[in-house]
C-alpha cells in the first residue's frame, strides 16, 4: 500500500485502484445459453462494471447471434446491486449468494 | 525587542504579526474578539502585510483558514468556546489535511448556561481533535508559545495544526508588558513560510480531502498517530532553540520547588501563578508542597510528567474542566499514564474555577489539606472546591 500525507492525490485515476467488488453480497452470474446479447444489462449497470467482449468463444441461445458481442461481468467492480438480473428480458442471470 | 502593554489577544495580534502570517480569517467571539480587531488594525495601518477575510462563522473561519494553508500560505485564526465548538467537524479536516494552522483560544466556558468567563472545556473538549494543544500562563507565553506553535506545527515530521489556549480575560483582556521579538529573530526561528507539503496549485492540480475507503483510512489515523508521537521531539527541539534566540525557557512539563515534595499540584494555565505564591507561602511553613506546571496537552507529556511526579506521594490534579460522568481531563490522562506503573503515587482530582469562578490561594491551601488528609485516610477522588453543594443538594439529591 503506498499512501501520501494529508490524503493529496497528484496523479488521476486513482478511484479505479479502490476494487468495490468486495462489496457484493450477491454475485450477478451471466448464463450464456439464454443470453439474447441485446445489452440491456450493459445499458443499465451504474458502475459500469459490464463489458462488452467478442462473443464467438461463448455459448449462445441462437446460433444467429454467434458474431454478436456478449455482456461480461467484471467482478472487481461490480457492487452486487442486482439491476442487472432485474432488467434482463430473458432472465439469464442468476443473483447467488457470494459465499467462501 | 520592544517591550509592549500588551493584552492576551494582542500579544497572539503581534505573534500573528511577527511569524509574517499571511491569512487570516476569523469570525469574532468573546473572549476572543479583540484579535481580530488587533490584526485588522494593524493591517489597515499597513504595519502587517496579511490578508485579512471576514467570515460569517468560525466554521467558515476555519474552513477558509484550510484553503489559504492549502495553497501554502502561513495561516492562523482565532476562537472561543461556541466558536471552536462550532468549528469541531472541520477541526479534524484541518489535522486530516495536515495544514499547519495555528489557532488562538480564548479559554472560556461553554453554554449552557451562558457564561463568557475562563475555563478549559472549551479546548479539552477538543483534545481527540489530531490538533496540539499548548496552554500559556501569561501573556508572554502567549506570544511565546503561538511562535513555537508554528515552528512545530510546520515542521516536515509533524505537519499538524496546533492551537494555543490562555485563560478568558484573566489573560485575554488583562494588560502585561510582553517583550515582542524581532521579526528578523523570528524568521530565525521559523523560517520563511515556505510550505512543505503538495499545495492548491493551478498548475500542478491534485486532488485535497479526498474520500477514502475502509481499505486506506486505517492508515491515514495512524500516520496522524504516528506524527503526534514525533512532534513530542521536535517540540523539544523548538524550546530548546527558541531559549537560545530569545532567552525564554519552556518545557513541556516544569517544576516548582518540587525536589523533595511529597505533595504535588499539577495545573495547567493561568491559574499557575495562584498555584506558585501558594505553594511558596505553604514551603514558608515547612510544608513539603511542589508544582508543577503543564504547558503542553496534546502531545500529553506522559514520559515527563511520570519522570516529574513518580517520587511523590500526591499528586493533586487541578483541573479547570470536568468531563461529566468520570472526572477531569488532566487527572484522567496522568492516572491512564501510571496505568503500567507499579509503584505511583495516589493521584486525586480537584475540580474548580469553573465558567470564571476566582481561583483563590485559600482554594490551594483546601487542596493542599486534603492532599494531605489524604496520606491517613482515605479521601473522594474526585473533588470540586469552592463550590455550593448544599445548593445542589436541594435540586438534586444527595449523591
Amino acid at each position: 500500500m503506498k499512501i501520501t500525507r494529508g490524503v493529496v492525490i497528484t496523479e488521476p485515476g486513482s478511484t479505479a485502484l479502490e476494487e468495490t467488488g468486495s462489496w457484493r453480497t450477491f454475485r450477478p452470474e451471466i448464463r450464456y445459453e439464454k443470453c439474447i446479447r441485446c445489452m440491456i444489462c450493459w445499458n443499465y449497470c451504474p458502475e459500469p462494471a459490464i463489458e462488452k467482449k467478442p462473443g464467438e468463444n461463448y455459448p449462445v441461445a441462437n446460433p444467429k447471434l454467434i458474431k454478436m458481442e456478449v455482456p461480461v461481468i467484471n467482478y472487481k467492480y461490480c457492487k452486487g446491486c442486482g439491476i442487472c438480473v432485474n432488467e434482463c428480458p430473458t432472465k439469464a442471470i442468476d443473483f447467488v449468494r457470494e459465499e467462501k | 525587542m520592544v517591550m509592549m502593554m500588551l493584552k492576551g489577544n494582542e500579544a497572539t495580534a503581534y505573534a500573528a504579526k511577527v511569524a509574517k502570517v499571511q491569512v487570516i480569517p476569523a469570525y469574532p467571539i468573546t473572549p476572543s474578539t479583540l484579535f481580530p480587531e488587533k490584526v485588522s488594525e494593524l493591517i489597515a495601518n499597513g504595519e502587517m502585510k496579511a490578508e485579512f477575510i471576514p467570515v460569517e462563522s468560525e466554521h467558515s473561519a476555519l474552513s477558509a483558514a484550510i484553503g489559504a494553508a492549502a495553497t501554502g500560505a502561513r495561516t492562523m485564526t482565532a476562537t472561543a468556546s461556541q466558536g471552536l465548538a462550532l468549528m469541531h467537524e472541520v477541526l479534524f479536516i484541518a489535522s486530516g489535511m495536515r495544514l499547519p494552522i495555528v489557532m488562538a483560544i480564548g479559554n472560556r466556558a461553554l453554554s449552557a448556561p451562558v457564561n463568557i468567563w475562563a475555563e478549559q472545556q472549551d479546548t479539552i473538549a477538543q483534545r481527540d481533535s489530531g490538533w496540539l494543544q499548548f496552554y500559556a500562563e501569561n501573556n508572554q507565553e502567549a506570544l511565546d508559545l503561538t511562535l513555537i506553535a508554528f515552528r512545530v506545527a510546520e515542521d516536515e515530521r509533524v505537519l499538524l495544526p496546533a492551537m494555543m489556549g490562555m485563560d478568558a480575560f484573566v489573560l485575554t483582556h488583562t494588560m502585561e508588558p510582553v517583550d515582542v521579538p524581532d521579526d528578523k529573530l523570528v524568521e530565525k526561528f521559523l523560517g520563511p513560510p515556505k510550505p512543505k507539503y503538495p499545495i492548491l496549485d493551478p498548475t500542478k492540480p491534485a486532488t485535497f480531502g479526498a474520500f477514502v475507503f475502509p481499505e486506506h483510512y486505517m492508515e491515514f489515523r495512524y500516520s496522524q498517530f504516528v506524527a503526534m508521537e514525533h512532534s513530542k521531539k521536535v517540540i523539544d527541539e523548538a524550546f530548546n532553540e527558541f531559549k537560545e534566540l530569545f532567552g525564554r525557557e519552556y518545557k513541556k512539563v516544569t517544576g516548582f520547588m518540587n525536589e523533595d515534595a511529597e505533595i504535588l499540584l499539577v495545573t495547567m494555565g493561568s491559574m499557575t501563578g495562584t498555584a506558585r505564591e501558594a505553594v511558596r507561602k505553604l514551603r514558608e511553613k515547612g510544608e513539603k508542597v511542589g508544582l508543577i506546571k503543564l504547558t503542553v496537552f496534546r502531545p500529553f507529556p506522559k514520559e515527563e510528567l511520570i519522570e516529574i511526579t513518580k517520587n511523590a506521594k500526591i499528586i493533586a490534579v487541578v483541573d479547570r474542566n470536568i468531563s461529566v460522568g468520570f472526572a477531569g481531563a488532566i487527572f484522567t490522562e496522568l492516572a491512564a499514564s501510571y496505568n503500567n506503573i507499579k509503584e505511583k503515587p495516589k493521584i486525586i482530582d480537584f475540580i474548580l474555577g469553573l465558567g470564571g469562578r476566582d481561583i483563590r490561594l485559600e482554594d490551594y491551601y483546601e487542596i493542599y489539606n486534603k492532599a494531605k488528609e489524604s496520606l491517613n485516610k482515605e479521601v473522594k477522588e474526585i473533588n470540586w472546591i469552592n463550590v455550593d453543594e448544599e445548593a445542589v443538594y436541594e435540586v438534586e439529591g444527595p449523591l
